[in-house]
């Protein structure tokens, strides 16, 4: 296996486990590149991709960004704060705009929940998926499961456990998908109003007290409370939230176990997580970081090898 | 069909050690067998020993001894392998030069220039990548690159620019152990060789090593 079975990654529930086995392996290969003194390779110098950021992000438009210029792709962003979306265009429309520009690529966040899947149906250049609404974050699963592999040393067998906000979370989603694929058992904790209602189609279990949840896991994922996605009160307070959900360092010496602390970031300290837990050793959280623009440069490299040279002239 | 296939050529062409059946594939040397992956064809083919294994241990010996007139004890050479098939020869130098020709503390790393290369997208094949092994740096030092079958020089140009990656050295040698001669690319010679061959495009010069291959030799294979 070298090749990806598909064109664009739009989620991990599209992809194969030999496809994410792929993945890992060429970013073992980047993740060397960029600990080199000079971190670039020539690879995609022919190749330009567009951000299409309809929703705010920093660090994965930051990490992608980083990524595509390691590869040395030409990158021209955007976001929709600052363009004619305001001014009532269609997504269609700023698209096929901005491709008409002799773009091989596009990297898109968007609130709407299948955006990349629709847009994938109408154009022709590849499409990375960095998010679309409460649907799927593909990138974030795959490193998240990078950091597993390179912390335990492989991801199967594994038990791991997602914690907080998994209704309103495309992190929740991927990592679900992309862990099942990958042969660990997944578990959701959190307030059972931020739990959907059929979780257990997916073949995940509930467990609603955190202590017995981190006492079964090898590994915790921490998600961010998700305020701006609340239109409504999912639980009393912030405070009671904290101490049902949020991780402590007592409560962590109290398991008998050493587990692994993951977090998406961006962290609300003191809320899911305390800070003295977050810059621990256990936690695994600036590897993730580390690990996101290696997983993004194998994304981004293995998509562009199956734009054939000859196609885009 | 073949269980242990490998590739062997860009054009789909596959070798390999067990055949389930002799009839289905094209005797190659020893137990080797040329086949392709789906449609097992018979392939005019012919080939040539180049260098029988003592051949190849006197060029190996030679090479070691240019080495080092011109490194002396390498206290400010290191060597690079390139990778896939130029860390087998480069392994075998640093193992000759340490027991051999007793000298100390040899700095081998591996190259990939995969991510370098110049036909990136425009081959039918995706490039997989190898492992990149170069724990120390090339600032100020001597790098002596190492492969086995100096072509085209396409490969040797993907490294020059790899190994700026690494710091810059004072200077860069190229040793290999086949030069083919005529089918250069780019104006790319090699400072050390072990033999130069004139092998015509369609022409493919195949070198074996006993870690990998089972057998020390190089063969001309015309097909």
């Amino acid at each position: 296996m070298s090749e990806l079975s598909v064109k664009h990654l739009l989620g991990i529930k599209y992809i194969t486990e030999d496809d994410i086995r792929l993945i890992f392996e060429t970013a073992d290969h980047f993740k060397e590149v960029i600990n080199r003194p000079i971190k670039k390779v020539p690879s995609l110098r022919d190749i330009t991709i567009a951000n299409l950021f309809f929703e705010n992000s920093t660090r994965t438009r930051l990490s992608f960004e980083l990524a595509e210029k390691r590869l040395s792709a030409d990158v021209i962003n955007f976001s929709a704060s600052s363009s004619s979306v305001k001014k009532g265009e269609t997504l269609i429309d700023t698209v096929n705009n901005i491709l008409s520009m002799k773009v091989d690529m596009v990297v898109m966040r968007h609130p709407n929940p299948g955006a990349g899947i629709f847009l994938s149906k109408h154009i022709d250049a590849s499409i990375v998926n960095a998010g679309d609404g409460a649907h799927e974050h593909p990138t974030q699963a795959l490193l998240d499961c990078y950091s597993i592999r390179e912390r335990l040393g492989a991801v199967k067998g594994k038990k791991v456990v997602i914690v907080g906000d998994i209704l309103h979370s495309r992190v929740a989603l991927s990592n679900i998908f992309a862990l099942q694929k990958l042969g660990a058992t997944v578990k959701v904790c959190g307030p059972k109003t931020l739990i959907p209602k059929h979780i257990e189609e997916l073949g995940v279990g509930y467990e609603g007290n955190l202590r017995k949840a981190l006492e079964w896991c090898d590994v915790a994922n921490m998600l961010r409370v998700q305020n701006e996605r609340m239109e409504i009160s999912y639980f009393p307070t912030t405070r009671e939230y904290t101490q049902q959900y949020g991780v402590n360092k007592a409560l962590l010496d109290s398991l008998g176990k050493e587990i692994v602390l993951m977090h998406p970031g961006p962290i609300n300290r003191g809320v899911e997580i305390t800070s003295d837990v977050a810059d621990s050793k256990q936690a695994i959280i600036l590897e993730q970081v580390q690990n996101g623009v290696a997983i993004r440069m194998a994304v981004l490299y293995l998509l562009a090898s199956k734009i054939k040279h000859n196609e885009d002239r | 069909m073949f269980t242990d296939t490998k590739p062997f050529s860009n054009e789909g062409l596959f070798y390999c050690q067990t055949p389930k059946k002799v009839d289905e594939g094209i005797l190659f040397h020893k137990n080797t067998y040329f086949c392709t992956l789906n449609t097992i064809q018979r392939l005019p083919m012919s080939q040539k020993v180049l260098l029988n294994a003592t051949e190849v241990h006197i060029a190996l010996h030679r090479l070691a001894c240019q080495l080092i007139e011109n490194h002396d004890n390498f206290q400010d050479t290191v060597l690079i392998g390139i990778q896939p098939r130029g860390v087998f020869l480069a392994e075998r130098l640093k193992q000759l030069l340490q027991t051999d020709y007793k000298i100390k503390n040899i700095r081998l790393g591996y190259l990939d220039i995969t991510f370098y290369r110049d036909d990136f997208r425009r081959s039918v094949k995706p490039l997989e990548a190898n492992t990149t092994q170069i724990d120390f740096i090339v600032e100020e030092k001597k790098v002596v690159f190492i492969d086995d079958v100096l072509y085209t020089g396409r490969s040797i140009r993907s490294a020059l620019t790899a190994i700026q990656s690494f710091g810059r050295p004072t200077e860069i040698e190229l040793l290999t152990l086949i030069d083919r001669r005529f089918s250069r690319h780019l104006p790319i010679q090699p400072d050390y060789r072990g033999r130069q061959v004139d092998a015509i495009n369609k022409e493919k010069v195949k070198v074996c090593w006993k870690e990998q291959d089972g057998e020390d030799a190089v063969y001309l294979i015309n097909n």
